[in-house]
């Protein structure tokens, strides 16, 4: 009886056989290969007339920063867009693949695209891959029934709120958003306060760092501020440039020329069939 | 402060005080408001009583994840089953439906369910539904991390054929009472009141919650105060 229930294989789903197997070869010390992880800070607030969504524009692998100026606000559909935290990969393909149905969906009903529409293709999404894909999300827009702010966890898990961080810098970020959100904040108010969040995160946070991109979303209108923020430039650029004058030197030349041509004569049997 | 804990890709899980009680007339459901990765409150204003159909709701602990996948099955196949029978479900198969999942993945599945709600045809009902997918109607029932708080008191306090006013007291107290010594329960109290009549949400908060045990008064930030020109300390 209690057999049983232990060994039936599941139903439906996924195997993650696999995954199970890596987890046991990493604890006995295989080193598995790393993902370029974007070490995030990312918020969003609900304002007066819509939503603001900030983040960072720094992408890591391991201690290394691998692009000092990349893109975490993703576009989902015309008034809905998506920031993204966890392994760059997985934000991007899943944004861009749930932007592709909610297209798809459009033209099959012709109507805007509504905020919990995107919410639940991305946490089905996110639910069958049981959390392997490391994708942690803000997703914010407005559409027919207001304005929506929500995140969601890479297990598929998702909330709703009036304000919210996520990724590596999400505490500092938080700590800002709880001492001085309010409700009713104007357009000005609001970006303020998603650049507070996002800088709180650029400097405290190890993971976060570079500039501030933001975008704000209101009714029928939105502004896709790339690089609001620069508050981290270049101290020292050199007045002359760089040059490499010498171009590539060449240290040995030895030319080695082909063999001759040799001609095999066929002899003897025939191989069998 | 243990930042091996602090891994904010872990599962998000409720730990979690849920409350279903019977009375005289309908039911009451309570919730905490706490939601948490590993020791970060990730969301401090969580509403774990979902609606199901009109007329009967769930309250979810253990995983966020699984809870939320399962109410939102259970919603879908109420909401074709109403349809079909043009009428509202009974709790009795919406409880039904919820078990039917819970069991048939249960190896998939890290949630405990608190099914409640009115019906025409047996009136207030409570069904409690735990990690194995079993099903038991129960006159109340408590569940999540903070439940093992409450089991002695619910056992003291809970009377048959308490009115509305009563249980909802019962409910906070107990709710209130767990948060005070469960560390993975907290924020506010959110009830749900279904009876013949309808549906009615309450909602207490964390500052107004009566104090127990070497609890202290909720006090203003001293920064707050040196911060202000106003006199009032919350006025700002």
């Amino acid at each position: 009886m209690s057999r049983s229930a232990v060994d039936v294989p599941p139903k439906g789903g996924f195997s993650f056989d696999l995954c199970r197997r890596n987890d046991m070869l990493a604890k006995k010390g295989l080193q598995p290969p790393s993902f370029l992880k974007t070490g995030t800070t990312i918020v969003g607030l609900i304002f007066q007339d819509g939503v603001i969504l900030g983040a960072d524009t720094r992408a890591t692998e391991g201690p290394i920063v691998a692009d000092k100026n990349c893109e975490k606000i993703h576009y989902m559909a015309p008034n809905i867009y998506c920031c993204g935290a966890g392994t760059a990969a997985d934000t991007e393909a899943v944004t861009d693949m749930v932007s592709s149905q909610l297209q798809l969906h459009r033209y099959h009903t012709g109507r805007e695209s509504r905020v919990v529409t995107a919410l639940t293709l991305l946490k089905k999404h996110l639910f069958n891959y049981q959390g392997h894909v490391s994708a942690a999300l803000v997703l914010g827009g407005v559409d027919i029934t207001g304005p929506h702010l929500h995140t969601i966890y890479p297990h598929g898990s998702t909330d709703t709120l009036p304000f919210a961080t996520m990724g590596s810098g999400s505490l500092a970020a938080m700590a800002m958003f709880e001492s001085k959100y309010k409700e009713g904040l104007t357009r000005e108010e609001g970006v303020n306060l998603v650049v507070e969040a996002i800088c709180s995160g650029i400097f405290n946070d190890l993971g976060s760092g570079s500039n501030v991109d933001v975008c704000v979303i209101t009714k029928g209108h939105k502004e896709y501020l790339r690089n609001h923020l620069l508050p981290n430039p270049r101290t020292f650029v050199n007045p002359k440039g760089f040059s490499f004058p010498k171009k590539t030197e060449v240290l040995l030349t030895k030319i080695t020329p082909l063999k001759e041509k040799v001609e095999v004569i066929e002899g003897g049997d025939a191989m069998e069939e | 402060m243990d930042l091996n804990k602090m891994d904010l890709n872990a599962p998000h899980s409720m730990g979690t005080t849920i409350i279903g009680v019977t009375y005289n007339g309908g039911v009451v459901l309570g919730a905490d408001s706490r939601t948490s990765t590993g020791v970060y409150v990730a969301n401090r204003a969580s509403d774990k009583i979902t609606q199901l159909t009109d007329n009967v709701y769930v309250c979810r602990s253990g995983s966020a994840a699984d809870s939320q996948i399962v109410s939102d099955y259970v919603r879908y196949f109420l909401h074709q089953h109403t349809i079909q029978l043009g009428q509202p479900a009974t709790v009795k198969v919406a409880a039904n439906l919820v078990r039917l999942i819970s069991y048939n993945n249960k190896n998939m599945l890290q949630t405990g369910l608190i099914v409640g709600g009115w019906d025409k045809y047996e009136g207030g009902k409570i069904y409690g539904i735990p990690l194995g997918g079993t099903i038991i109607e129960q006159p109340f029932a408590i569940g999540g991390s903070g439940s093992s708080y409450l089991y002695g008191f619910f056992d003291q306090a809970w009377k048959e054929g308490m009115t509305k006013d009563e249980a909802e007291q019962l409910v906070v107290k107990a709710v209130s009472l767990a948060i005070a010594r469960d560390g993975a329960s907290g924020g506010v109290v959110r009830t749900v009141i279904i009876n013949s009549e309808g549906v009615t949400r309450n909602f207490y908060p964390g500052d107004k919650l009566p104090l127990w045990h070497e609890e202290l008064e909720p006090q203003n930030s001293l920064l707050d105060i040196l911060n202000t020109t106003s006199p009032e300390p919350m006025n700002i």
